[in-house]
């Protein structure tokens, strides 16, 4: 099958520190696929890049036929692609329902002279924007918090937070950055069910991960990067026994 | 104050109102002056709704979408002297003296500066909203004082006297709706706080429309935004765009009202005055801009007035001094201004 996303040789180097050095995969369409390594690979970094908002020093990213190489982050969003933050990024100030209706901005009527007159067509759209904006508070289970300012809502939960605004934007990839790390077992339990529900509703999924017993259950292929280069990559229990994947990486932890 | 405006009509009960307590009041021959020992003039409450209006495009510029602008008495005066050269001066310009005269015309330039302003301010702000921080700052002091000097030295057009330099253009006609003259004071202060409040409730209804809630999000986390596919560049100029528009429009105003209009009055300081006007009403908020100015306007009426009769032995210009003890009181216990900022629903 076609590569929804494909990854070409992609190098990252910072005033002449690699980071990433000739980085090729694919990621297909429906699957989920966990990109894993020690601290320091270059994971979030690749996440930056094909976000577009990093820039690489060479290589290419290309999302669904097209380069996503030099176009600006929102572009890269408007064509499909949603993301969670390694460090959660939430808006202060902002109620759990208004991080998923800025989620659904895209769908949003733009103009400000409509909403600054507050025009019937406007207060339609914001109508079926809020309905739209619950349907996925609900779905998340945050209907509790929805009103809540996100600065007050606990951490685990503003993991969620984050996934309701990228589910919202309807994306056809989903890339998270660490979306269990300070998740309890509980919360991990959820996040994986959700996630499983998304792709089976046709979301990509490509995600960083630490957890590795997470990673074992949910993905259904891994990469595995190591020191800026990809070292492995196939399914998860192939890789947990590859010997240049132990020697790098699970080694140094528990390899559960 | 946590009221919110949901439509611009709102504003008119408003204004009705308003007009209601004017009318019972003057018959009996008592006046915003007395009531308030002189410090409440008419003239002060003029100004404080033209700067209200400014002040609505800059909470939702600095409060909102996070953007410093200290240069925002120029977009002030671009609609002052927009609407002073083109009445008093239009015959240089070649426009027909008929046209002039007609009582529409002032509204038309009003309209048609705000637009220009705005759009002025939107290819300005592609370039410069790129820049964060301090340096925004800096480039938006900059351009205040570019704006300044270029209507200091006639547009660079000496031939034309357009500005008239330092000296600025007095005569400015008193506007008119058809054959009605928006005169005297008491009559221009109704319009031009029914247009105040008119940009309240603008300003609320941007806060609280998709375009609104993205600002905030800027203002949040702008990686964030982006991710969601908000167009961050593109928006922060038409917020500025918006907030310049507001202000022209808030200096035609100026220019019928004050039927005088001179650069100094359109310099850094005024955009200082502006910045800590929003600051003591609350930028986070719409609903501080008629606040902050108002109070700010008195608290200078006051200290201008009183302030030397009660400290002797003092010569010169002491309420600065005051004023700027007072802001940084102010930004030690109430640093979110006079009005908090309400979670949205």
């Amino acid at each position: 099958m076609d590569a929804l996303l494909e990854v070409r040789e992609v190098t990252k180097a910072f005033d002449g520190l690699v980071a990433l050095s000739g980085v090729s995969l694919r990621v297909r369409p429906g699957q989920i696929k966990a990109l894993i390594g020690p601290n320091g690979a270059g994971k979030t970094t690749l996440f930056h890049i094909i976000a577009a908002s990093l820039a690489p020093t060479s290589g290419d990213v290309v999302f669904a036929g097209r380069s996503l190489v030099g176009l600006p982050a929102h572009r890269v969003a408007r064509l499909g692609i949603a993301r969670t933050f390694q460090n959660v990024q939430v808006f202060p100030g902002m109620t759990v329902l208004e991080h998923v209706l800025v989620g659904l901005h895209q769908q949003a009527p733009a103009s400000l002279l409509s909403a600054a007159l507050r025009t019937p067509a406007l207060r339609r759209a914001e109508r079926r924007l809020r309905e739209e904006a619950w349907a996925l508070v609900r779905r998340l289970d945050l209907e509790a918090w929805a009103e809540v300012p996100a600065e007050v809502v606990p951490f685990g939960l503003l993991r969620r937070v984050e996934l309701a605004r990228a589910l919202a934007t309807r994306p056809r990839l989903l890339l998270l950055d660490e979306p269990g790390s300070g998740l309890n077992p509980a919360e991990k339990q959820a996040l994986a069910s959700e996630l499983r529900r998304a792709r089976d509703e046709g979301v990509t999924v490509f995600l960083v991960e630490h957890d590795m017993s997470m990673v074992m259950e949910l993905a259904d292929e891994v990469e595995v990067l190591d020191q800026g280069q990809l070292i492995a990559e196939g399914p998860p229990a192939e890789v947990q026994r590859d010997p240049r994947v132990v020697a790098a990486y699970l080694g140094e932890e528990d390899g559960a | 104050m946590t009221a919110r405006l949901r439509s611009p009509w709102t504003a008119v009960p408003c204004a009705v109102a308003v007009v209601a307590v004017l009318d019972l009041v003057e018959p009996f021959g008592v006046r915003l002056g007395h009531l308030t020992g002189g410090l409440l003039t008419a003239d002060l409450a003029v100004r404080a709704g033209l700067f209200t209006i400014v002040l609505v495009g800059l909470n939702l510029l600095m409060g909102y979408a996070g953007q410093a602008s200290l240069g925002q008495a120029a977009f002030y005066g671009m609609g002052a002297f927009a609407s002073a050269i083109l009445t008093v001066r239009a015959h240089v310009l070649g426009i027909p003296p008929e046209v002039v005269s007609a009582w529409w015309w002032p509204w038309v330039v009003m309209a048609a500066a705000a637009c220009a302003v705005a759009g002025f301010a939107w290819v300005v702000g592609w370039v410069i909203l790129r820049l964060r921080g301090h340096y925004l700052a800096m480039a938006t002091l900059g351009l205040g004082i570019m704006v300044y000097i270029v209507l200091r030295e006639n547009l660079g057009m000496p031939h034309l006297n357009l500005t008239g330099g330092f000296d600025g253009i007095v005569g400015v006609p008193r506007l008119r709706l058809g054959s009605a003259a928006l005169w005297p004071v008491g009559v221009y202060l109704l319009v031009v706080w029914a247009a105040a409040l008119a940009c309240v409730a603008l300003g609320e209804n941007v806060v609280h429309s998709p375009a609104g809630r993205a600002l905030r999000a800027i203002h949040g986390s702008e990686a964030a935004a982006e991710s969601v596919g908000v167009d961050v560049g593109a928006l922060k100029a038409r917020i500025f765009a918006l907030s310049a528009g507001l202000a022209s429009v808030a200096g035609s105003l100026y220019a019928h009202f004050q039927a005088a209009v001179v650069p100094d009055t359109f310099g850094f300081v005024p955009s200082l005055e502006l910045v800590v006007m929003s600051a003591v009403g609350g930028m986070r908020t719409v609903w501080g801009a008629p606040l902050g100015a108002t109070v700010v306007l008195l608290l200078e009426q006051l200290l201008r007035t009183h302030l030397l009769g009660l400290v002797p032995a003092v010569s010169g210009e002491l309420e600065p001094v005051v004023f700027g003890v007072l802001l940084i009181l102010l930004m030690r216990f109430r640093p979110s201004g006079l009005v908090q900022a309400a979670p949205a629903p």
